[in-house]
């Protein structure tokens, strides 16, 4: 399939002040190529939790966004230090997130959960030592 | 309901935003808890949230939500309003906590979000 648009983005680990800041530039990318809005909400909202467990759990990492006329994909892909219990981490309420994290409103254990909600299709592989993979898509059609 | 009229409910000022006051708001949620936030709400909605950072603004952006209300009489800082302006959001200020605002824009007429996004 034809890729439309695909562009990389680097997250900081621990870099709380700008966590967000690559899922604001892939929500206005997708508004302007005219994605219907209750996909992009949802795109969006599954950006920003990936996003913001690189920059909680993970020690640096990439976030990328690949369209194409079927689909927006999402990839998250860190260098570690990877989950141990990937069932555990898929449970609601489950988290590891630290202090800093939670006064500013997240850790309540909903990221992975609520991603793979929000997407069509999701996959996370995870290996301790090595990092972790995310990929989800999203149907451009019903 | 428009956001015009959630600024009288909870005797509010707007702290940016004035010409977005005349939009309609179909929900609202209450939370400081933006995981939750998250996970729960459509669009058209208005925050009301006692937790001041930018990421309360993030947020917002990404779930489409047009109105922000801060309760308890906090400032938010000039970054927080500049992002919420570039986002395209309307921030409001009350001097009611979060539990009092939630429960007069109720009592007038304005339920509460689905429990589900999608």
């Amino acid at each position: 399939m034809a890729i439309l648009l695909e562009q990389v983005f680097p997250v900081e680990a621990g870099a709380y002040a700008t966590a967000g800041e690559a899922s604001t530039t892939i929500k206005r990318k997708l508004k302007q190529l005219g994605i219907d809005a209750n996909v992009l909400r949802r795109v969006s909202v599954a950006s920003y939790e990936v996003e913001l467990n690189l920059v909680i759990h993970s020690m640096g990492g990439t976030l990328t966004l690949q369209v194409d006329p079927e689909m927006v994909t999402l990839i998250s892909k860190d260098v570690g230090p990877g989950i141990p219990d990937i069932d555990k981490a898929m449970t609601e309420g489950f988290s590891t997130a630290n202090e800093e994290a939670r006064t500013l409103g997240f850790g309540a254990g909903m990221g992975l959960p609520n991603m793979k909600r929000n997407a069509t299709t999701f996959d996370i592989q995870s290996q301790v030592g090595v990092g972790t993979t995310i990929m989800m898509g999203f149907a451009l059609r019903g | 309901m428009t956001i015009r009229d959630v600024m009288e409910i909870v005797e509010g000022v707007v702290l940016t935003g004035e010409d977005k006051l005349d939009s309609p708001v179909d929900t609202a949620c209450g939370s400081d808890l933006m995981s939750d936030v998250l996970a729960f709400v459509k669009d058209k909605t208005v925050l009301i949230t006692g937790l001041i950072n930018t990421h309360v603004v993030r947020t917002a952006e990404m779930l489409d939500i047009t109105c922000i209300v801060f309760s308890r009489g906090k400032q938010p800082s000039e970054e927080i309003l500049e992002m919420a302006q570039e986002a395209d959001i309307a921030v409001l200020s009350t001097r009611m906590t979060t539990y009092t605002a939630c429960g007069e824009l109720y009592t007038h007429g304005l339920p509460g979000t689905r429990e589900k996004t999608n």
